[in-house]
């Protein structure tokens, strides 16, 4: 492979591993625990008062039929999520936990 | 603090016991807390509004064992002390002896779902320190046991310092522990282990650590949700099941509304007949007949055609499934920079702009709730229909279009409801890219689990439905008709009812005239337009007083009248114009209370009377030549 190329796969690669996954980024039925929000105090204040709280873990329950908004399950709560919220919760999967 | 913990209602000092107790009921949306206080207070309640905001409540009495009475106040679902919407701040407002002419609260029952009860402790904790005396009700308690989930309550009410009472609205189980709670005063919470200014975390820790010490077992995730949700939000079956429940709500309430509305017609016109040949002859049987009981019997014929949409909506949203339905409208509604929150509103405005408008404060974001308040009366209401049924039967040919169920006139109909949603999509795009553009818009919907719809809380939602229309009915329609009745029979000559053309009526036509000949309408149809102001269907009764009482057209039925009168062209001008118009004095009244100014309801008064009278200018312009 032509070193350029490697470059930048390599790049895109770390940049993949650098930028914490999201909400967003978790697929129907897999789960992970929340970590923190990039939103302002109201919004996140409104999600904690939901159900979503850093440190809980969350499912992916369900996609709405165009793949947006989402059905996340906090413990006994679900909830509908639009992806331009979603992408501003991180989330700490598990399967990187194990590695 | 005061001794009043063992204070049975005989030792109670008179006035006591005598003075009205005020108990709120206060709980997360969807933990079963109007199905509770509807059990508790059954028939005995009464719907109201807050002073200065329209956040409807119910207020119900409650009688205990020795006769006392309570009064029972079910406040809207709360999430936190944070209020984020309308609703959630009347509540919290109330809580905190901040709201005008609500009598201070006593004790508060907090009404939690035992199935998720690490969730809503938190809520507890935060109601607890508040310092009511406080009974703590884990609803659902037959889900709960049904799912294989189990609790120590008394652990529980140790460990929050106050009662806890295991219950279920839907058995029954629990009620006399709450009954006896209302009507006996009750002591404030004992100062207990609650978390103190805590973040979310802590808060939520904390309840996790209570749950356990009471041997809280979570009860399995209810499998039918899970399973249901995938067939409702399925890629292709989903926007399917959505696209004919919406087609169905509609099919009942035309087929079956119709139907029953056609048979009280039939009641109502031989109940007046029999009335009418009990009275003299003359101004008085006039007046009874053909000024009140015509007049409000046209609008009283459409009371079964409204609860039966009330009834549909209530069935689907008591199970829970018009959540889902604004899951799979929301892609439709961002697209006019909308969310899915609107969907429910905007549906219910097919049967009414009003309470569609009272229900839109669940929406947080205020830009998008005055967006939805505007976009609402777009909706074809029912009292449109009679006015679109009316002009259709006599304008538009019985023709089959596709087979025989689908004819010209069903085809004529679906086009001016389609039309209404149309202009509601266009005008909520330009206001939600105008003015009423706002910043990224959070949608965050809970997913209640899915129930089954019980009949009681249906029929009390019935019930208040019917009030209210039959308030409408009894105080804005019998105004209208009494006035017109009086407008046309005025002013006397030789002691006698005019000629309708030299009535007052007739001059309040000829006046506007000049302003509706461009549409093709003439002074009759205008005197119509001017009552229907009061209500869209008082054009019916306007129209029947007018030509019934024509001697000219006395044989002719209303419908061929109407031909006679009016140009197809005029009558397709006329349609387009009840499809945009804001005829309707009790819209113009709500949105009025609802946005606290008479800035928006006098635009959306003025956008929607200039975008009905152009459309019917345009309709008239190429029609009147067929």
């Amino acid at each position: 492979m032509n070193t350029e190329l490697k470059m930048i796969f390599n790049f895109i690669n770390r940049a993949r591993h650098k930028s914490p996954a999201t909400l967003a980024d978790l697929k129907v039925g897999e789960c992970a625990v929340l970590g923190e929000f990039e939103l302002e105090p109201g919004t996140a204040e409104h999600l904690m008062n939901l159900g979503l709280i850093p440190g809980v873990e969350v499912t992916v329950a369900h996609s709405g039929p165009g793949g947006d908004p989402r059905i996340y399950r906090v413990e006994g709560t679900e909830l509908a999520l639009r992806g331009e919220l979603s992408r501003c919760i991180a989330v700490e999967p598990q399967s990187a936990a194990a590695d | 603090m005061s001794v009043s913990c063992h204070t049975g209602p005989g030792v109670l000092p008179e006035e006591l016991e005598n003075s009205a107790r005020t108990v709120a009921l206060v709980g997360p949306p969807n933990s079963g807390k109007t199905t509770l206080f509807n059990r508790l207070t059954g028939l005995r309640q009464k719907v109201g509004n807050f002073p200065g905001v329209t956040v409807e409540h119910h207020t119900g009495l409650v009688r205990g064992e020795n006769g006392q009475e309570v009064s029972v106040i079910d406040l809207p679902g709360i999430y936190s002390l944070t209020p984020v919407s309308e609703d959630e701040r009347v509540t919290v407002d109330v809580l905190e002896g901040r709201m005008e002419g609500i009598a201070r609260i006593d004790a508060v029952v907090l009404v939690t779902d035992a199935t998720n009860l690490s969730h809503h402790l938190v809520l507890a904790a935060r109601i607890i320190a508040m310092g009511f005396p406080t009974l703590v009700v884990l609803n659902m308690a037959d889900e709960l046991k049904k799912q294989g989930g189990s609790v120590d309550v008394l652990s529980l009410a140790r460990q929050l310092g106050t009662p806890v009472v295991l219950a279920s609205a839907t058995t029954g189980e629990g009620l006399p522990a709450i009954t006896n709670f209302l009507t006996t005063p009750s002591q404030s919470p004992i100062p207990a282990d609650l978390p103190v200014l805590q973040d979310a975390r802590g808060y939520r820790d904390w309840a996790v650590r209570v749950g356990n010490k009471a041997g809280y077992r979570k009860p399995a995730t209810p499998v039918w949700t899970h399973r249901l949700d995938g067939i409702f939000l399925h890629r292709i079956w989903g926007p399917i099941i959505f696209a004919v429940t919406v087609l169905l709500v509609f099919q009942v309430t035309f087929v079956v509304g119709q139907g029953l509305s056609t048979l009280l017609q039939h009641g109502l016109q031989s109940s007046g007949r029999h009335l009418g040949s009990l009275l003299p002859d003359g101004m008085v049987r006039s007046f009874v007949i053909n000024g009140i009981w015509n007049g409000v019997g046209s609008v009283l014929v459409f009371l079964p055609q409204i609860l039966i949409l009330f009834l549909v909506i209530g069935i689907l949203e008591d199970s829970g499934y018009l959540a889902r339905a604004a899951v799979i409208a929301d892609q439709t509604m961002s697209r006019v920079g909308l969310n899915g929150k609107s969907f429910i509103p905007l549906l219910s405005a097919y049967a009414c702009a009003v309470p569609a408008i009272m229900a839109t404060r669940t929406i947080p974001s205020k830009r998008d709730r005055i967006a939805t308040i505007l976009i609402a009366p777009f909706m074809t209401c029912s009292a449109r229909l009679p006015v679109y049924t009316m002009f259709i039967a006599a304008f538009i040919p019985a023709k089959h279009l596709m087979g025989p169920f689908f004819g010209a006139r069903a085809a004529a109909m679906l086009s001016l409801y389609v039309l209404g949603f149309l202009m509601a999509v266009f005008t909520a795009r330009i206001l939600k890219s105008t003015i009423l553009r706002s910043d990224a818009v959070h949608f965050v919907m809970e997913m209640p689990p899915y129930r089954w719809p019980t009949v009681s809380s249906l029929g009390l939602r019935l019930l208040d439905r019917s009030k209210v229309f039959l308030v409408r009915a009894g105080t804005i329609i019998l105004a209208v008709a009494v006035v017109l009745w009086m407008l046309t029979n005025f002013p006397m000559q030789n002691g006698k009812p005019p000629a309708i053309e030299d009535s007052y009526v007739a001059s309040i036509g000829h006046a506007i005239e000049p302003a509706i000949r461009p549409l093709g309408f003439d002074w009759k149809i205008g005197v119509g337009l001017v009552s229907s102001i009061a209500a869209r269907e008082g054009i019916i009764a306007t129209l029947g007083t007018l030509y019934g009482i024509d001697p000219e057209e006395h044989a002719m039925d209303l419908q061929a009248a109407l031909h006679r009168e009016l140009s197809f062209g005029g009558a397709v001008a006329l349609l387009l114009f009840f499809a945009f118009a804001m005829q309707c004095a009790s819209t113009i009244a709500v949105v009025r209370r609802e946005t606290n100014s008479w800035k928006w309801p006098a635009a959306q008064f003025a956008y929607m009377t200039a975008v009905a009278y152009l459309s019917a200018f345009v309709a008239y312009h190429f029609l009147k030549n067929f």
